[in-house]
């Protein structure tokens, strides 16, 4: 771990913000132990990715400047989602100079590629003694290359796996297309509502087949769309979010 | 005819799972095969990287690259068109048809032919050509078109193919012995191509330098009838010019590991100049071409080799099947291709992807599709192509997330309605609700814990 204590923004997408506290709860808490001098902004509101990917770039000036203005003087911001970040280093064009946005795209980390790479932690003192399947999300692999991706011949390596193998008492089981999109795909759950749920019903049949009781993520929006499937399906599964196992009896 | 969305097409599709499984998992089949081959080569990746700067290269210098081919090939005896749309490319081959009086004709693969419809406008003129390559043969057969550019037929069992060979071949009901079924499509078109007086193909790669050109093929059908015939007619997108015949050491490596996990295709035949007393014609079609190359966010999708990785690896067109996307290529290269083509009528395809990058992974050329799905979004909802609906929800949610306090209190009265009246949501109006629960409303924001507990 680095030796100064930095000063790290945290950055909580509106919809963990509003239905899941419990995960950003968790990120808060596990980054707090890890010694980082900890702010949340407390006038975020979401980073405009639901406009910009649904063809409404042009509506994200508001959300940008709001951005840029909570975020800005930060070592680092550091999300419990890939796919925000990676909207942030993709898309931010807006709210602050040149100099100023291309710090903040490139101070901005997804949760596990922040504890690995930059406080480079290499135990936890967490446990989790339960069967748990691993979904990986799209815009974390393939857009932060927080994992190998199966499509590339390329040496295998994933910072998420990296992680969970710190955890006691964790048996981690991976479905047999390891690396498939779940559906959900911001507004396409509801616009392409039919492949969108066959998706995610796919995905979850996968982990079902390795008795998994957990399926867990780093993106809330994946969990949330497994969630629901689940549930309607009156499964006993539950989704948890990577931070909240990280973070439980630390 | 009213051609439907993507997205009605697909939940049409979806209604019979076991079929949707079923062409999931065949499809999933190729995509293993090809991750299987293109592991076996460590230097994959730049072979990916060379055949993408070949290619930008090339079309940065297409001009050039064009007129060198038509030069070499004219001095090599072949006969060059150049067909600025579709309707050109149709014209200049019944020409050609009609001056030498000719009324059998084979056609092996070709996804440019099938842009342009030149089946239907032929027919239209009472010409009857018979596409060749197997899956083709049986679509068209169907009055179908390809829901796939590699493998043609591959949303139909071979019960289905059964079916339609023993209403016109008059194979015996109920044998889906595909051995039997292939044995005697191959007898039938045995007869097609020894009588055939013109064969028309498509082209993979045509070479400046020599201004010769390679068609691939599995089933050699592409040579039985040129060989065969005494007029060859070829014809090729702008886009299908390498600088070089030494590149497709590049190309031919990428591509059939690419398209089905086999280390090359079976046939990659080289027509260099006609035979003699063969006439040999080669058709150079732009059909928007030069519209998408002038396009600085999409120019690089006219890479394309068609090879259809895209498609195998697509998650949503696996669970969609080719005819949800209403166009000869469909997939994800599809959904960036047919806007340039009609922005209006194919202004759902960029939409039909959740953007999850898996296509331009697999993608020999290195195309950054899903980025461009990304951007065609933005130019479609630029040229006002998109739904009142959408248009006003998304306005409202900018306004809501641009200032805190509102954000906050949308909030805040969204998770109370939520909690006390779920029926508001929980209701078939919302299609997220019609298969999947609703996510459980807390009573506090995360931001309202944590000024309790910082």
């Amino acid at each position: 771990m680095p030796d100064r204590i930095m000063k790290v923004g945290l950055f909580i997408p509106c919809y963990i913000d509003q239905f899941y506290p419990d995960v950003a709860k968790a990120t808060y808490q596990l980054l707090k132990k890890l010694g980082c001098e900890l702010t949340y902004p407390i006038n975020q509101t979401c980073c405009g990715q639901p406009m910009a990917n649904s063809g409404f770039s042009n509506l994200t000036k508001g959300c940008d400047v709001n951005f840029v203005k909570n975020f800005k003087g930060f070592d680092y911001i550091v999300c419990p989602s890939g796919s925000c970040v990676l909207h942030i280093k993709e898309h931010l064009k807006d709210g602050g100079t040149p100099a100023e946005l291309e710090k903040i795209r490139q101070s901005v980390f997804e949760l596990s590629e922040f504890l690995v790479d930059i406080l480079k932690i290499d135990q936890l003192n967490a446990s989790f003694p339960h069967k748990v399947g691993m979904h990986i999300s799209c815009h974390g692999q393939r857009g932060l290359h927080l994992s190998s991706m199966s499509e590339r011949v390329s040496p295998a390596f994933s910072k998420t796996e990296h992680l969970l193998s710190m955890v006691k008492g964790l048996e981690l089981l991976k479905p047999e297309r390891l690396d498939e999109c779940c559906g959900f795909g911001g507004t396409f759950c509801v616009f392409e509502e039919a492949v969108s749920v066959k998706m995610g019903e796919d995905r979850i049949k996968e982990h079902l087949v390795n008795g998994v009781e957990f399926i867990c993520g780093g993106d809330t929006s994946c969990l949330m769309h497994f969630e629901g499937i689940l549930k309607r399906q009156g499964s006993k599964v539950k989704t948890i979010h990577l931070a909240e196992i990280l973070n439980s009896a630390l | 005819m009213i051609v439907k969305q993507h997205a009605d097409a697909a939940q049409e599709f979806i209604k019979d799972e076991a079929r949707t499984d079923w062409h999931d998992e065949t499809l999933w089949f190729v995509r293993n095969k090809r991750d299987k081959a293109v592991n076996t080569l460590p230097e994959w990746e730049i072979l990916r990287e060379w055949a993408s700067h070949i290619k930008d290269h090339t079309l940065s210098n297409l001009d050039h690259y064009l007129k060198s081919f038509e030069e070499k090939a004219v001095e090599n005896g072949i006969h060059v068109h150049w067909a600025a749309t579709a309707e050109d490319h149709n014209r200049i081959i019944h020409k050609i048809i009609a001056d030498n009086k000719i009324d059998k004709i084979v056609k092996s693969k070709s996804m440019l032919t099938e842009e342009c419809h030149l089946n239907d406008y032929l027919q239209n003129k009472g010409i009857q050509i018979l596409d060749s390559d197997l899956g083709e043969y049986i679509v068209q057969l169907r009055k179908e078109t390809p829901s796939h550019i590699v493998l043609p037929a591959i949303h139909l069992k071979r019960q289905d193919v059964s079916e339609t060979f023993h209403e016109h071949l008059n194979t015996e009901k109920g044998n889906y012995d595909p051995q039997y079924l292939a044995g005697t499509a191959r007898h039938y078109l045995r007869d097609r191509f020894i009588e055939a007086e013109l064969a028309i193909t498509g082209v993979n790669f045509a070479i400046a330098e020599s201004g010769g050109f390679v068609v691939c093929t599995n089933e050699g059908n592409a040579d039985m009838g040129v060989h065969s015939a005494n007029i060859h007619i070829a014809c090729m997108g702008i886009e299908k010019i390498i600088p070089k015949a030494e590149h497709l050491g590049v190309f031919l490596r990428l591509l059939t590991r690419s398209a089905t996990g086999q280390p090359i295709t079976t046939f990659s035949s080289h027509f260099n100049k006609p035979r003699s007393g063969q006439q040999m014609h080669l058709v150079i079609v732009d059909n928007g071409r030069s519209r998408q190359l002038g396009r600085p966010d999409f120019r690089n999708s006219l890479k394309c080799i068609r090879c259809a990785a895209c498609f195998n690896t697509c998650p949503v067109y696996r669970r969609s099947g080719g005819h949800s996307y209403h166009s000869t290529v469909a997939g994800p290269i599809g959904s960036i291709l047919n806007p340039n083509l009609d922005m209006k009528a194919n202004s759902d395809l960029p939409f039909a992807s959740t953007l999850c990058g898996s296509c331009s992974n697999v993608c020999p050329v290195k195309i950054d599709i899903h980025d461009q799905l990304w951007k065609w979004r933005q130019e479609i909802v630029a040229n006002g192509y998109v739904g009142n609906g959408k248009k006003v929800g998304m306005h409202g949610m900018a306004w809501v997330l641009t200032n805190p306090k509102i954000y906050r209190t949308v909030g805040r009265i969204g998770r109370w309605v939520m909690r006390t009246f779920p029926f508001i949501l929980n209701n078939k109006l919302n299609p997220w609700y019609k298969q999947r629960e609703m996510p459980q409303a807390p009573q506090k924001s995360f931001r309202d814990w944590y000024k309790e507990n910082q």
